[in-house]
């Protein structure tokens, strides 16, 4: 005879530590839980609310420059470190994590224009208003040792932008052109020009490291082939771009930065057509760069506030500023993605959190699954009027909100004008021109 | 041009001939150069000059260079061209990952590589004289500073230990136990095989190798092979007894083992074989019989017993012998008493279709069950339905077929609506202004009044509506045929009563007519007016405007009100099952009264139909755009509508739900995307390499600044 008796395994309900979850036994059964919805809509409107509390993203702000920070550089290999030239010709390198200056040099004589690291982080260069280009060495000088240049250029002209490669020992440099420099030699291997007019940034393609582009001051974005030593096209835009920054996920992607308080996605093989206009600033856009998983970048304004963009939206979604941050004039991703520096006029350069409401340091598991848990909910119930008014709803400066306010109204008349003046004229005689295209004045071969 | 000079009397003909040419000039006509060597082609002794003109005239122009801009920029064009083509390789990478339901960077994963400390300390000096002066302690008392960090101590005893030895031994040990282990758990596999076969196998192959042993035996020692033949006999007879005629048994083999050498062997062998035969062949005259029988056994059940009996006596006379050789066991048990076959088949249908059909109804109603509770009708909920099987089933099918009416006949009914209006719009006098309920506009959260037990009540607004169309449709017809039989609600038949009137007014409209109008012209009119509502009525002949709003009317006040809930638990406090229905005092008790809402916006307006289900208080809350992706409001509904939390899913479809897009390592740099990466081979030659073997063009403008700097 066979007896059956109940056997139950302990590990199905029995904890291993005290510290562990209680576990519960859980019928999923949807007939048993009718208010699924409402209560997740609660749940997304709590975590909405909450990112909003938590929205703190200032973290520190490093101080120590004598003028204005005119640049910024990222160290290659080290998190950490960060280097920042001024307008007084020094250059700082500073320690993120114990958020203080490590070194200071005094590398020109008046603005520093441009600094950047070389590919291993062993040294880097800057270029300055005394037209030379510099390279220094990372580490600092040994003990007793005079700080001094590894190399030093001496240019004819100016140079407003340095740019190194991403692999191999060569940088470009831009002023009256744009020279394609080898490190060993005291003379350009290649210089490219179109047009005759001072080129304000020039920037190597991160993934075809051959490719480089540039912005002048005649309003255009020129693009270069190293290998080939020629340009390749230019657009003219409607005004100045003051920078440009390549997607380092996307080859051919790059934004532009420009005077009209837009910012401009292009696919570098069809000029003609930005892929998106990005809109929000309301002064001049000075400085962009990408965060290194190419979904987003950051930009700098001259309306003393960082904006944070998706690529693939118009909008900002986040907007940050401070009381004492001036006109911003330089900004960076970090390479880890989590955070963002801006260096301003006002001689301070500022950490922020890229993602405002991020909680810092390690998460435990749960931690990790509840924001996960809570990033999907506010995705899923976005566009809840409730969720996505407390989710957009962001405080700015009265300054900056007058002159959203002011733009909208000037934005509107002139598109009523454009209106009335379609109406009163001939059909087909004034066309709809898109605001992608509106913006482009000329693609030039 | 440097010509042979020539001769004097030549040109003098020369010029005599090219008077014609002279004369031409004088008219002031164009010269081409063909006619100057028309006359010289006659003269044979201006052969030298000819050729050179020949030359002259073979020999193109080089056309004119291209301005250094244009050059300039088809260089560009080029160039942009084979750029844009190279970079346009990554576009399969760009849109995977555009798309992609996670990104996790770095995207590169990077083997955490272990540096020792001698490595890390190798390219440090002291510098400082702090450090210089534990430098030195360090050196005195003989600690290693760099490459390897062990003191000479450390270093002689590790020297005095040889592993070689200990670990030949431990190796050696391990073989010889694997070895062990192994055997014996082969040992133990083949003891556990039941199949007889391999067993058989298996004894064949020892038998074979006895009988090699055997005969080697024989001639080395033949004593001793007479002693195993005698082992062998006394075998043979005890197995004898067992008087087993088939080769299989353990005699027969012995036998055919001995056959070889012994002939009286040899002759039990065939003689075994020859009975064996022999029952073989008698036995298998009657399994074909019986095959064909079984054969027709299946086909038809009416052959009858008595049949069966006597091909059973003639065949087979010994039931025992086929009982044993028959390989059906099932067949066998048929044949072994006949008589009991039909009965037993027939019953065994009998049961079989019991057991069958309690199956089919099970699942009948397990599908009946789903589908009620899929859509909890309240009639149901309020007494619960009768369980009998073919009712069931009928209910069923009903259903099915009435919904499908129901929507047909909703179908036909929207055509006509449409219909109408295009109409009304034309001119046609209806007087009831009709207003359709607003059914698209759902609110997502669906808060109602009324207490809502089920998922499936969440969800049921639209059921209601496809549903309960039918019912009132039949009852208005009824009351169309006759409506002073109409028991209830005196307020509708008053309602009735007053559109009716309408109802005549429309139909029968009464022609205007006075006096003073000559009575042709009326006549004439109302031929036409009267043409016209045929023509309308024609038209319209099959439905009634306004009996339909008043339906629609009707179920839309019927779905709006709040519905009571019945709570009753079958089997709570008393006895439940199959058949037992819970007591009318536990259905009076757990039955929740709905209660009075407040009275519709359109109670005392028969002609309107007010919606009541939008929620003031509610659409704050709620989405009133369809927002971007979604192409319709079902889809965006049903993503709402599915939960994330892990509170209604598993933990893994909750993981899989929440999984961020985009996953970073703390801590980490992320590069930007490469070639290498993706499993495209990137240019093998560097970018300096090439820009240094074409220093084709450094600008003008820049050679003359390098040609300035050497001056200076």
């Amino acid at each position: 005879m066979k007896v059956k008796m109940l056997s139950r395994n302990p590990d199905n309900y029995v904890r291993e530590t005290k510290l562990d979850i209680q576990r519960v036994p859980r019928n999923y059964d949807p007939t048993l839980h009718p208010f699924e919805v409402p209560r997740e809509y609660v749940r997304a409107l709590n975590a909405t609310k909450l990112e909003r509390v938590f929205a703190k993203p200032f973290l520190a702000s490093l101080d120590g420059h004598r003028d204005g920070v005119n640049c910024l550089a990222k160290h290659p290999k080290s998190l950490a470190t960060v280097l920042s030239g001024a307008c007084d010709g020094e250059v700082r390198i500073w320690n993120l994590t114990k958020r203080k200056c490590i070194r200071t040099i005094q590398a020109h004589e008046g603005f520093v224009r441009g600094i950047c690291t070389r590919f291993c982080g062993t040294s880097f260069f800057t270029t300055g208003d005394d037209k030379t280009v510099k390279q220094w060495k990372m580490d600092g000088p040994g003990y007793g040792e005079e700080e001094e240049p590894l190399h030093t250029v001496l240019g004819k002209t100016v140079y407003t932008g340095i740019d190194h490669h991403w692999k191999e020992a060569v940088f470009a440099t831009c002023g009256q052109q744009v020279d394609i420099w080898d490190e060993q030699r005291t003379s350009p291997i290649c210089s490219m020009t179109w047009g005759f007019d001072s080129i304000s940034s020039v920037k190597f393609n991160p993934i075809e490291t051959f490719l480089l582009g540039s912005c002048a001051s005649d309003r255009n974005i020129v693009l270069y082939d190293m290998r080939q030593a020629t340009p390749l096209k230019k657009v003219i835009l409607d005004m100045r771009t003051n920078t440009i920054c390549w997607n380092p996920m996307e080859a051919f992607i790059f934004t532009a930065a420009n005077e009209d308080y837009n910012l401009y996605t292009f696919d570098m093989r069809a000029l003609d057509t930005p892929v998106m206009v990005h809109m929000d600033h309301v002064s001049a856009v000075l400085d962009v760069d990408y965060s290194p998983t190419g979904k987003e970048f950051v930009s700098a304004s001259f309306d003393k506030s960082i904006r944070i963009f998706p690529v693939d939206k118009s909008r900002s979604r986040e907007v940050y500023h401070t009381k004492r941050m001036q006109h911003v004039i330089c900004v960076k991703w970090t390479s880890d993605s989590k955070y963002i520096m801006c260096g301003s006029d006002e001689m301070n350069i500022r950490l922020w959190k890229a993602n405002a409401s991020e909680k810092l340091g390690v998460l435990t598991s749960r931690e990790k699954a509840a924001k996960d848990y809570n990033q999907k909910l506010k995705e899923k119930f976005q566009h809840h009027p409730q969720i996505k008014r407390i989710s957009r709803h962001r405080h700015l400066p009265k300054s900056i909100y007058s002159q959203i306010q002011e733009q909208r109204i000037m934005k509107e008349a002139r598109r009523r004008k454009e209106v009335n003046r379609r109406k009163h004229s001939k059909p087909g005689s004034v066309p709809i021109v898109s605001e992608k295209k509106k913006h482009i004045v000329a693609v030039v071969k | 041009m440097k010509g042979p000079v020539m001769e004097r009397g030549s040109i003098e003909s020369f010029w005599k001939q090219s008077i014609p040419l002279m004369e031409r000039l004088g008219t002031r006509e164009k010269l081409v150069l063909s006619d100057l060597l028309q006359p010289i082609k006659t003269s044979s002794s201006l052969a030298t000059v000819k050729k050179q003109l020949k030359r002259v005239k073979s020999k193109k122009t080089v056309e004119l260079p291209l301005n250094k801009e244009e050059v300039a920029r088809i260089h560009r064009e080029v160039a942009f061209n084979k750029t844009s083509q190279a970079l346009s390789r990554w576009d399969p990478i760009i849109l995977k990952n555009r798309k992609a339901e996670q990104l996790a960077f770095p995207l590169k994963k990077e083997r955490a590589v272990f540096a020792p400390i001698e490595h890390v300390l190798r390219g440090w000096k002291a510098r400082s004289p702090l450090e210089q002066e534990i430098f030195n302690v360090l050196h005195k008392n003989e600690q290693p500073v760099t490459d390897p960090l062990l003191t000479p101590v450390e270093k002689a005893s590790l020297k005095a230990m040889s592993l070689e030895e200990a670990k030949m031994r431990r190796a050696e040990l391990q073989r010889a136990r694997a070895l062990q282990s192994y055997y014996e758990a082969k040992a133990r596999r083949e003891r556990k095989i039941r199949s007889k076969k391999y067993h058989k196998v298996m004894k064949k192959g020892k038998a074979k190798k006895a009988v090699k042993d055997f005969a080697t035996l024989r001639k080395v020692s033949p004593t001793a092979a007479l002693e195993e033949l005698e082992k062998m006999e006394k075998a043979r007879m005890v197995e004898r007894m067992s008087l087993k005629h088939q080769n299989s048994g353990k005699w027969a083999k012995s036998k055919a083992i001995m056959a070889k050498y012994d002939l009286e062997a040899c002759q039990a062998m065939q003689e075994q074989l020859a009975k064996n035969k022999e029952l073989m062949r008698k036995l298998q005259a009657p399994s074909e019989s019986e095959e064909e029988e079984g054969g027709v056994e299946e086909d038809g059940l009416f052959v009858p017993d008595v049949v069966n009996e006597v091909q059973m006596n003639i065949n087979g006379p010994n039931p025992w012998i086929r009982t044993s050789c028959t390989s059906d066991t099932k067949e066998a048990e048929i044949q072994k008493d006949p008589e009991q076959l039909p009965e037993r088949l027939a019953c065994e249908n009998s049961e079989s279709e019991g057991e069958e059909s309690p199956v089919a109804e099970e699942t009948l109603l397990k599908e009946f069950e789903e589908r009620r509770s899929l859509r909890k009708r309240p009639e149901l909920n309020q007494d619960a339905q009768p369980l009998g099987r073919e009712e069931t089933q009928d209910s069923s099918s009903q259903e099915v077929l009435s919904e499908l009416r129901a929507l047909s006949r909703k179908l036909s009914k929207e055509d006509r609506q449409s219909r109408k209006q295009q109409v009304n719009s034309v001119g046609a006098v209806l007087p009831v202004q009709r207003e359709e309920p607003d059914q698209e506009e759902e609110p997502l959260l669906l808060q109602r009044p009324e207490r809502v037990q089920t998922l499936e009540e969440l969800g049921k607004e639209d059921w209601f509506q496809s549903t309960e169309l039918p019912r009132p449709a039949s009852q208005g017809q009824q009351m169309e045929k006759n409506p002073n039989d109409q028991p209830d609600a005196p307020k509708k038949k008053r309602k009735e009563h007053m559109i009716d009137l309408q109802n005549l007014l429309t139909t029968k409209s009464p022609s205007g007519t006075s006096l003073a109008v000559p009575t042709t012209v009326e006549e004439l009119e109302g031929e036409e007016e009267r043409d016209q509502k045929q023509m309308i009525k024609e038209a319209f002949a099959g439905d009634d405007v306004i009996r339909d709003f008043l339906k629609e009317k009707r179920e839309a006040v019927e779905a709006s009100k709040p519905k009571d809930v019945d709570l009753t638990l079958p089997g709570w406090g008393e006895w439940g099952g199959v058949g037992l229905q819970p007591s009318a005092k536990n259905r009076r008790r757990f039955l929740m009264k709905a209660p009075e809402g407040t009275p519709r916006k359109d109670k005392n307006l028969p002609n309107v139909i007010i919606s009541e289900k939008r929620n003031i208080r509610a659409t704050a809350h709620q989405v009133h755009v369809l927002p971007y992706p979604f192409t319709h409001h079902q889809q965006f509904e049903r993503t709402i509508q599915t939960p994330v939390g892990s509170t209604w899913n598993t933990q893994r479809a909750f993981q899989k739900l929440t999984s961020p897009k985009v996953v970073t390592k703390p801590g980490h740099i992320i590069k930007p995307i490469e070639a290498e990466d993706v499993g495209y081979r990137s240019s093998s030659r560097s970018d300096l390499s090439v820009v240094q073997k074409n220093p084709k063009r450094l600008s003008i403008r820049h050679k003359r600044q390098l040609k300035k700097n050497s001056v200076d």
